[in-house]
């Protein structure tokens, strides 16, 4: 068994508007300095040792990214 | 001539896109999502609502039901089908149609009457319109912002591939004002407006939608 992460991500020229809407209210909220907020999606996945990295790579390239609009990485926690 | 009307879990319209269908002298007929037979249907109409609660992304599950494999085979043999709102995000993600929908720039859910411009009137979908016929049906989205990379933006715009643009202002940010696209045979359609809901002045804004069902019974009588 091993812990897997996927992270999405908005690609960076694809319009984030949740992310804009964060960053819009930190300074009203007191917190200054922060320029920018992109906002995206984290998965956990607890695999078992038949699942390589090829079938990762398609599980986040077919389902859980939609790549028209994102990127991910996928990464196995030790 | 009969237009099959997708039903998902959580999905809302499939009433009404089958009652449109009805008006425009077609049968109806009830698709489940979990079947894979289409029942004999000429065309399908995936429908609006929340199917599978938009989880992971708007139309991502939906994608993946048995009925989907099916309706690509379906079209990817030229049968017309129509996607409305969350049927337009499920053709975009099953990849029948290019881009993507994404949240409303201003983030709010939109719902009003909105003035659509008929861009392409040689689709299976769109052939009753006047080219540039202006018609009033309602939006009801809060992902609704149609995004897609340049070239391909450049393609559809170049090939004729914008079906339906937003007239006035643009009411979700989607990228060159878009609202409906469709293939490259022009078979398949997407829009996210509701059609379906303006069929009859009596239930809605106009009845400037019926056009695009009598259009794929055209379609059907000509085949």
């Amino acid at each position: 068994m091993a812990r897997v992460v996927v992270d999405v991500m908005p690609k960076p020229e694809i319009l984030d508007p949740q992310g804009q809407a964060v960053a819009g209210a930190l300074p009203r909220l007191g917190f200054t300095g922060v320029t920018e907020v992109r906002q995206g999606k984290h998965f956990e996945l607890e695999v078992d040792d038949s699942v390589d990295d090829e079938t990762l790579a398609k599980i986040a390239e077919g389902f859980l990214a939609n790549p028209v609009i994102e990127e991910w990485t996928v990464r196995r926690l030790a | 001539m009969k237009i099959g009307v997708i039903t998902f879990p959580g999905t809302l319209d499939d009433v009404d896109a089958a009652r449109a269908a009805r008006y425009a002298d077609a049968e109806a007929v009830s698709l489940w999502h979990a079947d894979e037979d289409l029942h004999g249907v000429d065309a399908v109409i995936v429908p609006g609502g929340f199917s599978y609660g938009d989880y992971l992304r708007c139309g991502a599950i939906a994608r993946f039901a048995p009925v989907m494999t099916s309706v690509i085979e379906a079209a990817g043999k030229g049968m017309p089908v129509l996607g409305i709102c969350n049927g337009f995000q499920i053709l975009c993600e099953a990849g029948l149609l290019p881009g993507a929908l994404v949240r409303n720039k201003n983030l709010h859910f939109v719902c009003r009457d909105q003035w659509l411009r008929v861009e392409n009137t040689t689709t299976a979908w769109t052939s009753r319109y006047d080219a540039g016929a202006e018609i009033l049906i309602p939006l009801k989205s809060g992902e609704g912002g149609y995004v897609a990379d340049q070239s391909t933006l450049d393609e559809l715009e170049g090939d004729g591939r914008v079906v339906f643009r937003y007239v006035g202002e643009n009411p979700n940010g989607s990228r060159n004002d878009i609202a409906g696209v469709t293939s490259k045979n022009g078979r398949v359609v997407g829009l996210m407006p509701h059609p379906e809901h303006a069929i009859d002045a009596l239930t809605g804004p106009s009845d400037d939608g019926l056009g695009i069902f009598y259009s794929a019974v055209d379609a059907l009588t000509a085949a």
